[in-house]
């Protein structure tokens, strides 16, 4: 199977660069035979590409351990769901696992794009298989190649990381790469629009949905990051600003930002130029990621083994940004304005600010993770940039942004009046005051939270506010019920009130990391018998009494599980049963040091969180941290919000005929203005 | 006991007798070995039992003391980087990765230093000059590294300010071009106009 595997891949880069030349050179001769070739190219690299992936997976499941990847990432012992995941475990398998998303996205956007955008799809498939060849060729050069064979078979694999032993990673790192990955076909777009100079708002139609694919994908796959480092790797917190946690938020705030500017594009024909440079620096950023995920240049818990694949990346990222924005500036001239702003108070400068706010945030995001590479390089000194760095500088930025998060829906389009103005912001700046002056009468001084709280209120009424006159209107003008002009009113413009949504789940999010200035915890070695209590911000006394300790075998692993009692106020409330695991292979060798596995009670106030650290000289007397953490429930459920909402954004469909003839009816307005 | 020719076995009546009692003994000592040790795991009861295996349980950890959950000594702890590779603080790894050695051990010397009375600055300033400024989570706010401090602000402000200027230009750039396409626009009063601007405003919103 190997051999398959790797005649897949060498037959995957020969198509793949031949689907290159093809695309580039029939997209620029407008020559219909090499379009054709190009296009069928991109669907033979993703059938050689699925070879080689079903190749590598018949090894892993055959635990054929003679193959290199086979071996250093699974066991005999190693569960179904964590054989089929160890794929994309290690460098090499989540290249192939790359290429392979990338080919497939591309070939269904060669499919699936409506025949009208034809003319762009010839370099859409030059691109695509660009980027596609440029993966396969790392594997099969730069010593990646996940079909690489031993000199001898081991009797069994070294396992899976316990850490990534977790249903948490099944599906975080593909999501997180189908982020990634999907990013590039709107970037592939955006290149064909500029060698075409097709720079109307046509090509943005065609990547709409894309765009939103990517920014969900992404923000499942940043969501499902921090619910794994979560309950996984114990330290009772889910973002603690490593290096490659921060490479994923990077893509994700440039692709917020251009999918509130394409709004303003799509309605007033303004910022083209914009939109295309936040297309192609979000791209240019999912690729920095995986520079950084892979180079191991700089220090990260998530990062894969340090190899020499960082250079090919980094080749990579500089030609692609010098070749990428050369085109760009080129095209400047052909980009010009179809509108223009008639005032600094209207939703599009309000849009504007809210750009900035994501910029500036990913700026200092990206500015913060390569502040030690520049500090060695000036003052030849690494210096460590965490969390402490990260929460002075972006908080202040973050709370502006959820200002902005309630303004700007408030702002109408094109010019806002003062009693416009004043009617719109009444209701939401009373129940943000509101929220304030009930925060501080219950004695909550600490700033940051203080004002997260409050501006969530303000953005949560904006939000409820825009649901109940739009409903209000529905029941005025259509007698309908207030349940059914509701769900109308989101049916017929999926794309606004499916962004309300997703605000609403932003707000619940920031809410929740506010909660986190309120987590206590504390450290004990109990007896069999003892207790330790805690006091929660609420003012609950939460009092944790260890029971005993068991050992036992379970699947691939022993475990060492200490039950303990937990009672809030004297009533008890359930039972924490935190473990230490030693992962043994299967032949019952132990393959990593004991990892923690913390127990976990989550209620919507507060989480108990509890880790066993181990034990003393070897009795059931254990050391325990037990971390009362509020509003952990919100990050979750606000995540889950967030992507309904995307959904909702995306869901085909709508009410074409209403938008046209709201169209029509402001071409009759603004005369020549809007040529909607 | 004695072993026939045909392979059975044959056994007295005090051997059998001998068997039982030690059985039924060996039965009731370790019944009370059980009934001994069950309170162990009942609030308030006696020494604790010895793990089955304690390997499985990781590195044998010492008891909690009084200086684990100081608060002043887990505020200086969180502003040191452990060495460890792990990319957390100090009390962070320590309170996390129960693997470490190389956590306890920078505790232990925190302990030591605050107990010779050192004071937190003093305790940072001596790890600094052991291992080097990269061993705070975050570089001092003084000197050269103010700039990694203060450039995204400036960044913030600058941007605005470009932004607030482009935009006016725009502002003031759009009479013209809207009085421009005056001539083709609807036939309507500049009332009707402003009325209808105000519904539109009001739909939009």
């Amino acid at each position: 199977m190997t051999v398959l595997g790797n005649l897949a891949l060498w037959l995957a880069l020969l198509v793949g660069v031949w689907g290159a030349l093809a695309g580039f050179v029939g997209g620029l001769q407008g020559r219909p035979d090499l379009a054709h070739s190009a296009r069928r190219a991109v669907l033979a690299m993703c059938g050689a590409l699925l070879v080689a992936v079903f190749a590598l997976e018949w090894a892993l499941f055959q635990h054929d351990f003679n193959v290199e990847y086979v071996a250093a990432y699974t066991s005999r012992n190693l569960p179904i769901f964590y054989t089929w995941s160890a794929l994309y475990a290690g460098q090499k398998g989540s290249l192939l696992f790359w290429a392979t998303v990338l080919s497939l996205f591309g070939s269904l956007a060669l499919v699936l794009t409506p025949r009208r955008h034809s003319d762009l799809l010839p370099t859409v498939a030059g691109v695509v298989a660009l980027v596609a060849s440029f993966f396969i060729s790392v594997m099969l050069f730069g010593h990646a190649n996940p079909f690489h064979r031993l000199p001898y078979t081991p009797l069994d694999g070294s396992g899976l990381n316990p850490q990534l032993q977790n249903p948490g990673m099944v599906f975080h790192p593909p999501m997180l790469y189908l982020g990634y990955i999907s990013i590039t076909i709107p970037f592939a777009f955006a290149i064909a629009a500029l060698l075409s100079r097709r720079l109307d708002a046509d090509w943005l139609v065609a990547i709409r949905k894309w765009t939103l694919l990517s920014w969900l994908f992404l923000s499942v796959g940043i969501c499902l990051g921090m619910w794994w480092a979560y309950v996984e790797l114990g330290w009772g917190g889910y973002w603690s600003w490593d290096p490659v946690e921060n490479a994923s938020l990077l893509p994700w705030l440039t692709m917020t930002a251009f999918l509130h500017s394409v709004m303003v594009q799509e309605k007033r024909g303004m910022l083209k130029k914009w939109n295309l440079a936040l297309i192609i620096g979000s791209w240019l950023l999912s690729i920095f990621g995986t520079f950084i995920t892979r180079s191991g240049v700089i220090s990260s818990v998530h990062s894969f083994t340090q190899s020499s694949v960082g250079y090919f990346f980094l080749g990579f990222l500089i030609f692609a940004a010098a070749s990428s924005y050369a085109l760009y500036v080129t095209r400047l001239p052909l980009m010009i304005s179809e509108a223009r702003l008639e005032s600094m108070v209207s939703r599009e400068a309000s849009f504007l600010f809210n750009n900035l706010m994501l910029l500036v945030i990913a700026f200092a995001v990206l500015w913060g993770t390569l502040l030690p590479i520049l500090t060695e390089a000036v003052l030849g000194v690494k210096y460590t940039v965490l969390a402490p760095w990260f929460n002075m500088v972006i908080i202040p930025l973050g709370l502006a942004l959820l200002a902005l998060t309630g303004i700007g829906p408030l702002i109408a389009w094109r010019r806002a009046s003062l009693p416009n103005l004043r009617r719109q912001f009444a209701v939401p700046a009373t129940a943000g005051a509101f929220t304030l002056l009930v925060l501080l009468v219950g004695g909550m001084r600490d700033p940051y939270p203080l004002l997260a709280i409050a501006l969530g209120g303000f953005v949560a009424a904006t939000i409820v506010q825009e649901f109940a006159r739009g409903a209000r209107a529905r029941h005025r003008q259509y007698g309908e019920a207030y349940p059914a002009a509701l769900g109308r009113l989101i049916a017929r413009n999926r794309r606004r009130y499916g962004g309300y949504v997703v605000h609403l789940g932003i707000v619940m999010l920031f809410v929740a990391f506010a909660g986190m200035a309120f987590k206590t915890e504390t450290q004990a070695a109990l007896r069999p018998g003892e207790s330790v209590s805690l006091r929660s911000p609420y003012g609950h006394t939460y009092t944790f009494t260890h029971l005993g300790i068991s050992q036992y075998d379970a699947l691939n692993r022993q475990i060492t599980a200490a039950t303990v009692e937990v009672r809030r106020n004297g009533k008890p409330i359930g039972f924490l049963t935190p473990e230490k695991r030693q992962h043994v292979d299967g032949l019952g060798r132990p393959t990593f040091q004991p990892s923690t596995e913390p127990a976990i009670m989550s209620m919507l106030r507060e989480d108990l969180y509890g880790v066993l650290g181990g034990t003393v000289n070897g009795t059931e007397q254990a050391v325990f941290r037990f971390t009362i953490n509020p509003l952990v429930w919100w990050v979750w459920y606000g995540g889950m919000i967030v992507a309904v909402g995307g959904l909702i954004v995306m869901w085909p469909g709508g009410s074409p005929a209403a938008r046209r003839s709201q169209a029509g009816y402001a071409v009759r307005l603004v005369g020549t203005e809007e040529k909607a | 006991m004695t072993r026939r020719h045909d392979g059975t076995l044959h056994v007295s009546r005090r051997e059998v007798l001998t068997l039982g009692a030690g059985t039924f003994l060996g039965v009731v000592t370790s019944w009370r070995r059980v009934t001994l040790q069950a309170p162990d795991s009942l609030p308030g009861s006696g020494p604790s039992g010895r793990l089955w295996d304690p390997a499985r349980a990781g590195r044998p950890l010492p008891p909690v003391t009084a200086a684990d959950n100081d608060a002043a000594i887990q505020g200086i702890e969180k502003q040191i980087h452990c060495t460890c590779g792990c990319n957390q603080d100090v009390y962070t790894c320590r309170t996390t990765d129960f693997t470490c050695t190389t956590s306890p051990a920078m505790h232990r010397r925190v302990v030591a230093l605050a107990q010779a009375g050192k004071s937190g600055q003093q305790i940072l300033d001596e790890f600094v000059h052991e291992h080097g400024l990269a061993i705070l989570m975050a570089p001092p706010k003084r000197g050269f590294n103010l700039i990694g401090y203060l450039v995204p602000p400036v960044a913030f402000l600058v941007a605005a300010a470009v932004l607030t200027l482009v935009l006016r230009r725009w502002v003031r750039a759009a009479p013209a071009a809207v009085a421009a396409t005056a001539s083709g626009g609807p036939d309507a009063t500049p009332e009707e106009l402003a009325r209808l601007r105000r519904e539109l405003e009001r739909l939009s919103s």
